[in-house]
């Protein structure tokens, strides 16, 4: 049925599989809500205390001094793609305890389609949620250019699409629910803190150079300069290149895994 | 069902491990276009497993399996397309209404949003829903649920119909009324059925049966020919029996 209906099946496929996941996120309103507190409670409180203490120099994209509320909301966008890429991995696991995976899983297209197709509507809702959070923070004085809220997007869309890859290959190593939040501690913690998304790389270089070649090596902090510099109409190449790169690696890593022949899924009950 | 016409199912030569674990062992068996076939087994037996493999969540290391023709290992989306799914826990989004589960059914075998609700009124009335479209599934009750999964495995026009046990936790009325709607489907509409059970009493004496044992089939027929003239319980247990 598949090759019979042509493009437009495909077509009718991938939005059908986007709107079920704008459907729920829809329905889940509290989600929504949870997604905006996390990092405004982080510009509101964390950000208005620690100003004076983590003063940032100028340094690229950067042309003046800024403020820390200013460099920080790169970082906290780059947060809310990285709890929406783990909740899409949450939800996998969900789907796959109830059963409704299953309904996926046997459709006539192939896997990497239907993947991808899950990975594109918890990009979207991700996308969705960084804006909300951007707009707020205009509200709060923290603006880029104009035009930069434009320039942001396919950074927004690529860093949400690798960070939604790397849920989607964990959420076919994690067996069950009951391991998510433990695997989601040795996950979400590490890449967010070990990061540039809450203080420059510089200045963590100061304190321990390890851990800033950790974090230099680290994907998340891709994703934070990518969407830093995107904000004010630059491209970090280094950010864009890793962040390409990294985002292939984990879907043929995600891809492999659910394939019923070869990956993960195919060797557990 | 002529010479020309393939069967709905044929499972040719198929084994399957879990690891060192034996779960299937050389199964072979056809189940024909427009022909209830029942797999039944007692649990443990090795129905999931085989009806995992039909339905591609495993792919078949060793043996062929075939829908209406289509190889699932070379061709997995033509053979896919041919077949819908009952699994035995429910694959329904009960978060959704019994018409956004189906309008998400149809985009998995290509369908628009139109065409998809269009079938689903056709398949939901035809197992009594047609008056729940707006219904969340997580509101209606275990025997409507089933069939509203049955409604939506039936969408794209499957000719195999898998069943994996459907009718676990529904009271009698509600197993009985299933049953009775899924015989009538195979020979109303020429569906293909291969229902996995324990239960004999869901089986018609005309009903094709397929014995699994300890991942073995033990037994393939007419249910009236394997019953031999006693209860096809009593067969059914002498048959395990004599093969533990």
């Amino acid at each position: 049925m598949s090759a019979a209906r042509g493009r437009a099946g495909w077509t009718a496929c991938f939005l059908g599989v986007v709107r079920r996941e704008l459907l729920r996120f829809l329905q889940q309103k509290e989600r929504f809500l949870a997604a905006l507190v996390r990092p405004l409670v982080w510009l509101f409180i964390f950000a208005a205390g620690f100003r004076a203490v983590l003063g940032v120099s100028i340094m690229p994209p950067y042309q003046t001094y800024v403020l820390y509320e200013v460099y920080v909301v790169p970082g906290l966008v780059a947060m809310t793609l990285l709890f929406q890429g783990m909740q899409s991995s949450l939800s996998m696991v969900y789907d796959r305890e109830t059963g409704t995976m299953r309904g996926l899983l046997v459709s006539p297209y192939p896997r990497w389609f239907l993947l991808t197709a899950k990975l594109s509507g918890a990009v979207l809702v991700g996308v969705a949620q960084a804006y909300a959070f951007l707009g707020i923070a205009w509200l709060y004085g923290v603006e880029a250019p104009p035009l930069g809220y434009l320039t942001v997007l396919p950074a927004l869309a690529l860093s949400g699409m690798l960070l939604a890859a790397i849920g989607l290959f964990l959420s076919s190593a994690i067996r069950q629910l009951e391991n998510f939040a433990g695997v989601m501690n040795f996950v979400i913690f590490p890449m967010f803190f070990a990061s540039s998304a809450l203080y420059p790389l510089w200045r963590v270089r100061d304190g321990s150079p390890l851990l800033a070649n950790v974090a230099l090596a680290n994907p998340f902090t891709h994703c934070v300069e990518l969407i830093r510099f995107a904000l004010f109409m630059q491209v970090n190449w280094l950010s864009l290149g890793v962040v390409l790169a990294m985002g292939g690696a984990f879907l043929a890593a995600a891809f492999w895994a659910y394939d019923p022949a070869r990956g993960l899924m195919a060797r557990r009950r | 069902m002529t010479d020309a016409a393939p069967a709905a199912l044929e499972v040719d030569g198929l084994s399957f491990a879990y690891g060192k674990k034996k779960a299937l062992d050389g199964v072979s068996f056809t189940a024909p276009a427009g022909a209830f076939t029942a797999l039944l087994g007692v649990n443990g037996a090795g129905k999931t497993t085989l009806v995992n493999l039909v339905t591609r969540l495993f792919a078949a290391r060793e043996g062929r399996i075939a829908i209406c023709g289509r190889d699932l290992g070379s061709a997995p989306g033509a053979a896919l397309a041919q077949l819908g799914v009952v699994f035995q826990s429910r694959a329904l989004d009960p978060n959704l209404t019994v018409a956004q589960n189906a309008v998400y059914h149809g985009a998995l075998h290509g369908m628009g949003r139109r065409e998809a609700l269009s079938r689903a009124e056709a398949t939901l009335a035809r197992v009594g829903l047609a008056d729940r479209m707006r219904e969340r599934v997580g509101r209606l009750s275990g025997g409507q649920q089933r069939r509203a999964e049955i409604a939506q495995a039936l969408l794209h026009g499957p000719r195999l119909l898998v069943c994996d046990e459907p009718t676990t936790g529904l009271d009698i009325e509600s197993r009985a009324a299933i049953v009775r709607d899924v015989h009538a489907l195979a020979k109303e509409e020429g569906v293909g059925v291969l229902w996995a059970t324990h239960l004999v009493d869901e089986i018609d004496a005309e009903d094709g049966v397929v014995v699994l044992d300890a991942g073995k089939v033990i037994a393939a027929g007419r249910a009236a020919d394997i019953a031999e003239g006693r209860p096809l319980a009593d067969a059914f247990l002498a048959l395990t029996g004599a093969a533990a």
